[in-house]
């Protein structure tokens, strides 16, 4: 697990992602210094498979498809993207509740589809 | 006569059996004498009166599916289907509610199991039989290969006074309808008075059941802003290869449980999803009969319909919590 200083953006390559990754810090953000996290989507995996952020710190998530088209799902956080094939998109977002949850593929890629999905932790 | 007394004559009974549900459909006069009016006045608002019948909803066989947890392959699948020929009264129509094969990115591999499928299912001796596609058989193509051998995977049909409406909410790949689909519904409805019985069949639950697990539709919410507009309306599902029950104003949700193996309760697990394990001991553990009574009363034939070797986890509806009216009983 990774444990790195906010306003740093963090990347996480498809090869030699950790397992999780955790954001912590203070929650004053100028825009441009959004702390950035990637995430890859390949079936049937998320990887990292684990974020924890920190309830009113704003991220930027930058997913990318390295295969199939993805989604990316998760009603509390109002999280519902979806990643065509091989692109990536960009969500910002600002978890208010600690909690954690299990955010899921939710655009069908194959037969264990049912299986995608990742942890995100707010603290 | 009143609209809630006209209801109050007509009900659905269930009689559920094996790996599935039967549903009885039937009008009941609460007091003789007033049962032929009562239809009639239903028949003119709706313009078909309930006459008596049953139907059969069968869901998830994954015909293809051969990991973990469940060895069995189609055999659950071909037992509902002996236990549905067996029947002392012989189903109207069959609801087949989604996820009839399991799928593969090779695609003469996943026309070869649709084909198995429709073998399996054309043995039963039933007049009427009706699909929706669940993802396994749509996700991956928008469900190109499904039509070709099922058909459109959203329609709607009439059935002794009963107004059915197949439900797409997989072929987009992700859980939702879509708004065209949408207004589809809406014009499909339209011509129905507030009164009148419709079943809705679906592969997924129109409401978030479990979201963190699929177990949802995205647009589900606008669904039901259409439904609400009708006072009897049931709707059944699949996907979730489990029983549950379910109410959104007066319209009730049922879930059958699976052809080839379960998932646990949700509300005892927290994190991701994993199949209840197979028990070799017991292989169709989970996958078994429900029995529903009538008014408190054994459904005629229901006990006749145990299997030796098929798991009994049978369970009881007794009044309103039993297989919900598809026009309500108020007094019930």
């Amino acid at each position: 697990m990774f444990r790195l200083k906010p306003f740093l953006p963090i990347v996480a390559a498809a090869l030699c992602v950790p397992a999780s990754l955790v954001i912590t810090g203070t929650s004053r953000v100028h825009a441009e210094d959004v702390p950035v996290i990637d995430i890859t989507a390949k079936r049937f995996a998320f990887s990292p498979d684990k974020i924890t952020l920190k309830a009113g710190q704003t991220v930027k998530l930058r997913l990318h498809s390295e295969d199939v088209t993805h989604g990316f799902f998760l009603r509390p956080l109002k999280l519902d993207e979806e990643i065509p094939a091989g692109q990536t998109r960009e969500v910002t977002v600002t978890p208010q509740a600690a909690g954690t949850f299990t955010t899921i593929c939710d655009h069908f890629c194959g037969a264990n589809h049912g299986n995608m999905n990742m942890t995100i932790v707010v603290e | 006569m009143k609209q809630s007394d006209r209801r109050s004559f007509l009900k659905i009974a269930g009689t559920s059996l094996g790996i599935g549900v039967l549903y009885s459909a039937y009008p009941s006069a609460l007091r003789a004498g007033e049962a032929g009016n009562l239809f009639s006045t239903l028949g003119r608002d709706n313009g078909e009166k309930v006459t008596p019948f049953s139907f059969v909803q069968l869901s998830d066989a994954h015909v293809g599916f051969n990991g973990p947890p469940d060895p069995l392959g189609t055999k659950a699948f071909e037992r509902a289907v002996d236990m549905i020929n067996a029947l002392p009264q012989r189903p109207d129509l069959v609801l087949f509610t989604g996820d009839l094969t399991h799928d593969t990115e090779d695609r003469d591999v996943h026309a070869q199991r649709m084909k198995q499928f429709r073998e399996i299912f054309k043995k039963m001796n039933v007049p009427l039989i009706k699909c929706v596609p669940g993802e396994h058989d749509a996700g991956l193509d928008s469900g190109a290969l499904y039509r070709e051998f099922f058909g459109e995977t959203h329609y709607s049909f009439d059935h002794r006074g009963v107004h059915f409406v197949a439900l797409d909410n997989v072929t987009r790949a992700k859980p939702e309808v879509g708004v065209e689909q949408l207004a589809w519904l809406k014009k499909d409805l339209a011509r129905f008075t507030k009164t009148a019985p419709i079943v809705v069949f679906t592969h997924r639950p129109l409401f978030d059941l479990r979201p963190d697990w699929e177990w949802f539709t995205s647009d589900g919410d606008d669904v039901m802003n259409v439904l609400s507009a009708y006072d009897n309306v049931t709707v059944l599902y699949g996907h979730i290869h489990r029983d549950d029950e379910h109410q959104i104003g007066s319209v009730h949700h049922y879930a059958s449980r699976s052809l080839i193996f379960a998932f646990p309760d949700p509300a005892g697990v927290t994190g991701p999803r994993k199949p209840v394990p197979f028990d070799k001991e017991h292989p169709f553990k989970n996958l078994g009969i429900r029995t529903v009574s009538v008014n408190g009363k054994s459904a005629p034939g229901s006990s006749s319909l145990s299997i030796e070797d098929v798991e009994l986890t049978a369970r009881e509806f007794r009044g309103i919590n039993g297989v919900q009216q598809l026009l309500r009983n108020p007094l019930v």
